[in-house]
């Protein structure tokens, strides 16, 4: 293996051990969004602030939203994994024929 | 720029300030309804510019770049991606990347601020994460602020000739972060503390959002590395070509 591929799986793994390290140590957590706790901190900073807006479409239930971020994760990775693909064929093969 | 770029450019840079700096000191994202209505319209007036430019950044690297489309697609997908992944943190709650900082270091904040609001629409719309009403102050942070500090970094840093990659991260992390600094203070600034007013409010906001934020931020840069290292070994010709590789190394 090349120096770059040792190197990524590296930083990779780096990046799990730093997604896993809080959920080994910390127990008594659910990991809920900040964007709760801040919502938590407003109604605790100024108690009679009142949310003037609702989101119009909000997904039912936890399953729903799960669902639809892994389709955003889901769409996104298979762009990126796309884009690698061809660019490396391209590099593997030889640039196709231009047409431009 | 053309004439009629620029005259737009500057219109709607007269009208953010006129929104933007009159509206003058009174979340991940911020949620739905959880600013005043002078702050969400104050902070979308100043997003504005970012995106027309943006816009017109984008028409023209369609028009006369469009070998360089590969690397704007993936720029938003990745995005796309790294928002979604909401990544357990060292306090206990969670947080997602923001994932402009790729797109700002290889296209510069103005594209990047165009793929953020896409990013950012999708979720205000069908996840109910953020919100319509906070879109322009969700755009501000994570479309513009942090990008800009992306792209700064990484421009300073090429100044310094340090590493390559090393800069990348540094961009890419610093940016992230900086995203939710700004979160902090939007949400600062409108609800300010009874005690201690609005310094002692953002503080509490940051304590939520920047100190979720530092692990994240790191996995952040360390992702945005490795994704470059790929680009940067399989296509060179467009890193070339968007002027982030010279000349002489493709």
């Amino acid at each position: 293996m090349s120096k770059r591929v040792i190197l990524g799986i590296v930083l990779l793994a780096i990046c799990a051990l730093i997604a896993i390290f809080p959920l080994m140590t910390i127990k008594d957590s659910e990991f809920g969004g900040a964007d709760g706790a801040a919502e938590e901190v407003v109604a605790e900073i100024a108690p009679d602030y009142e949310p003037w807006a609702e989101s119009p479409i909000a997904p039912p239930g936890g399953e729903t939203e799960s669902l639809l971020f892994c389709l955003q994760a889901g769409l996104g990775a298979a762009v990126i994994g796309y884009c690698f693909g061809y660019l490396r064929a391209r590099k593997k093969y030889g640039e196709p024929k231009k047409k431009d | 720029m053309t004439k009629l770029e620029k005259r737009i450019t500057a219109v709607t840079a007269v009208l953010a300030l006129a929104f933007g700096v009159t509206q003058n000191v009174g979340a991940m994202h911020i949620a739905e309804g959880f600013l005043t209505p002078g702050w969400c319209i104050g902070w979308g007036a100043i997003c504005i510019p970012f995106l027309v430019v943006g816009v017109m950044q984008m028409k023209r690297t369609v028009s006369k770049h469009r070998k360089t489309l590969i690397l704007l697609a993936m720029c938003g997908a990745y995005a796309f991606v790294l928002s979604a992944l909401k990544i357990p943190s060292i306090n206990g709650s969670s947080s997602h990347p923001t994932g402009t900082g790729l797109a700002a270091i290889l296209f510069g904040p103005f594209l990047t601020s165009v793929l953020g609001i896409i990013v950012l629409l999708f979720q205000a719309t069908l996840l109910a994460h953020g919100g319509l009403t906070t879109l322009g102050a969700n755009t501000f942070s994570m479309a513009v602020a942090g990008p800009l500090v992306s792209w700064g970094i990484f421009a300073l840093c090429k100044k310094c000739r340090l590493n390559r990659l090393v800069s990348v991260f540094l961009a890419a992390s610093l940016g992230d972060l900086f995203t939710y600094c700004v979160t902090s203070i939007q949400l600062g600034l409108d609800h300010p503390s009874e005690v201690g007013g609005i310094m002692a409010s953002i503080v509490r906001f940051m304590g939520v959002f920047a100190v979720t934020q530092i692990p994240l931020a790191i996995v952040e840069g360390l992702l945005t590395v490795v994704v470059v290292m790929g680009l940067e070994a399989y296509a060179k010709p467009e890193l070339t070509e968007i002027g982030y590789l010279k000349e002489a190394t493709a």
